[in-house]
């Protein structure tokens, strides 16, 4: 089972790279406690997260070959 | 077709438009917040469309490096209000309609009375600060809001506030996050707000006519260095509403400024980082990325903030002052440093970075 992580704005200065592929991962809660644990910068930031294009609102179940999306907010203008 | 339309003859000929189109135009009401990277293409397209009455609020004035990407402005405009020069090459640009600048900061105190005659807001500030106050008047009015925000290569564009099961700003990032740095530091290619700009120009026409598919409820992504676009759903989040002010009231006792600022118990001001120079004990960090200017002329370690993490390892004095341009990466790499070393160290951050530190300096020679 894997998935897909993209990632996006200034998060892909911290995981140094702008996809992702991470195997065996039950649902979105676990998967941003084993990224933090890697990246602990990323614990420090809120972003939005959204499974296969929609934006979750709660702990996601994962499915094989999902594409997770790692969103954070924009301040520029 | 009125005479007055002979300047909208090449988008009256659009499936779809038309005078009840153009007309819709004329009657619409869009206010503008921020006239700089996107606000700029904003405003110039919506006024080169027709949208009858254009309001414009900044409190900024036109300096050398807004140039590059805030197009409205020419050389000669440096130093004058942007809402005055922006008004001036609009109604150059269009004198069919009514341009209303507002050189004033948005506030909590002023926001409602500026908001209230709009049909239509668009969000194109360039602080976190602004963009909750924003969404949030535009929530307790009930005014559609058109998204938009860039970071360095990448652009977002939504719609929110909007028909039944609207969904608003907070619904995708529900309370402000203080370690994500604004574009001032960044930097930002000028063609992108360009982009992103004259996307939300689309679709706020698209609203105001009712063709095509707006971006409601939906964020979309663009990335100006792989021409990648993606379109994400946005759904309501119950904890949504808890943040927002129950009525305009509860939006006049906000605090935006204080509620969007960064943790700063790191925060060290110039004089003691004055003391804290000559200390052996002390370890100053560079956190800017390399070859960022000015250099500077006292003993550091430059570790960027992109690599601090892999370079901890290297930090073994007791104190660390971490400093950057303006204060905001050093605020993110304190809170970094405080994950990692907990309380074994004194983590501080010079206030306002090494631009005000030399501002300072040089107020105290002058």
């Amino acid at each position: 089972m894997q998935v897909n992580i993209s990632i996006f704005g200034p998060l892909t200065d911290i995981i140094t790279k702008d996809n992702l592929v991470i195997n065996d991962i039950n649902d979105t809660n676990t998967l941003t406690e084993q990224l933090n644990k890697t990246y602990p910068a990323l614990a420090t930031i809120k972003y939005a997260i959204a499974v296969n294009k929609n934006i979750i609102t709660n702990n996601t179940i994962l499915n094989d070959n999902d594409t997770v999306a790692l969103m954070p907010p924009f301040s520029g203008g | 077709m009125s005479e007055n339309f002979e300047r909208y003859q090449r988008q009256l000929l659009l499936k779809g438009f038309g005078e009840t189109g153009q007309q819709k135009l004329q009657d619409a009401k869009v206010l503008v917040i921020g006239a700089g990277g996107l606000g700029c293409p904003a405003l110039q397209y919506l006024t080169a469309a027709g949208v009858g009455t254009i309001g414009i609020v900044d409190d900024d004035i036109v300096s050398l490096d807004n140039l590059h990407r805030q197009i409205l402005y020419t050389t000669n405009d440096i130093g004058s209000a942007k809402v005055v020069m922006a008004a001036f090459a609009l109604e150059q640009l269009n004198f069919d309609i009514d341009i209303i600048p507002y050189n004033t900061r948005l506030t909590n105190q002023n926001a409602i009375e500026i908001i209230t005659p709009y049909d239509i807001v668009i969000d194109g500030t360039d602080n976190f600060a602004t963009r909750y106050l924003v969404n949030d008047a535009c929530v307790v009015l009930n005014k559609v809001l058109v998204y938009g925000a860039i970071s360095q290569f990448e652009g977002q564009v939504a719609i929110f506030n909007y028909g039944t099961n609207a969904t608003n700003y907070r619904d995708l990032f529900p309370t402000p996050d203080n370690t994500i740095l604004n574009c001032e530091e960044l930097g930002v290619l000028g063609v992108l707000p360009g982009i992103i700009g004259s996307m939300m120009a689309n679709e706020t026409i698209k609203l105001i006519t009712g063709i095509g598919q707006p971006l409601v409820n939906t964020l979309l992504t663009f990335n100006a260095l792989t021409n990648q676009s993606h379109q994400f759903t946005i759904s309501p989040r119950e904890e949504t509403a808890k943040f927002i002010p129950a009525n305009e009231q509860a939006f006049s006792e906000m605090n935006y400024e204080l509620f969007c600022s960064a943790n700063n118990s790191f925060d060290i001001d110039a004089n003691r980082f004055d003391e804290l120079l000559n200390d052996t004990n002390v370890a100053i960090v560079d956190v800017r990325e390399v070859g960022e200017l000015p250099l500077l002329d006292f003993k550091n370690v430059p570790v960027p903030l992109s690599q601090l993490t892999q370079s901890v390892y290297k930090l073994n004095k007791d104190t660390i002052v971490l400093v950057c341009q303006t204060g905001k990466r050093s605020t993110q790499a304190a809170q970094i440093l405080l994950n990692h070393f907990g309380t074994t160290k004194k983590i501080h951050s010079l206030q306002g970075g090494i631009v005000n530190w030399k501002k300072q300096h040089a107020e105290n020679v002058g």
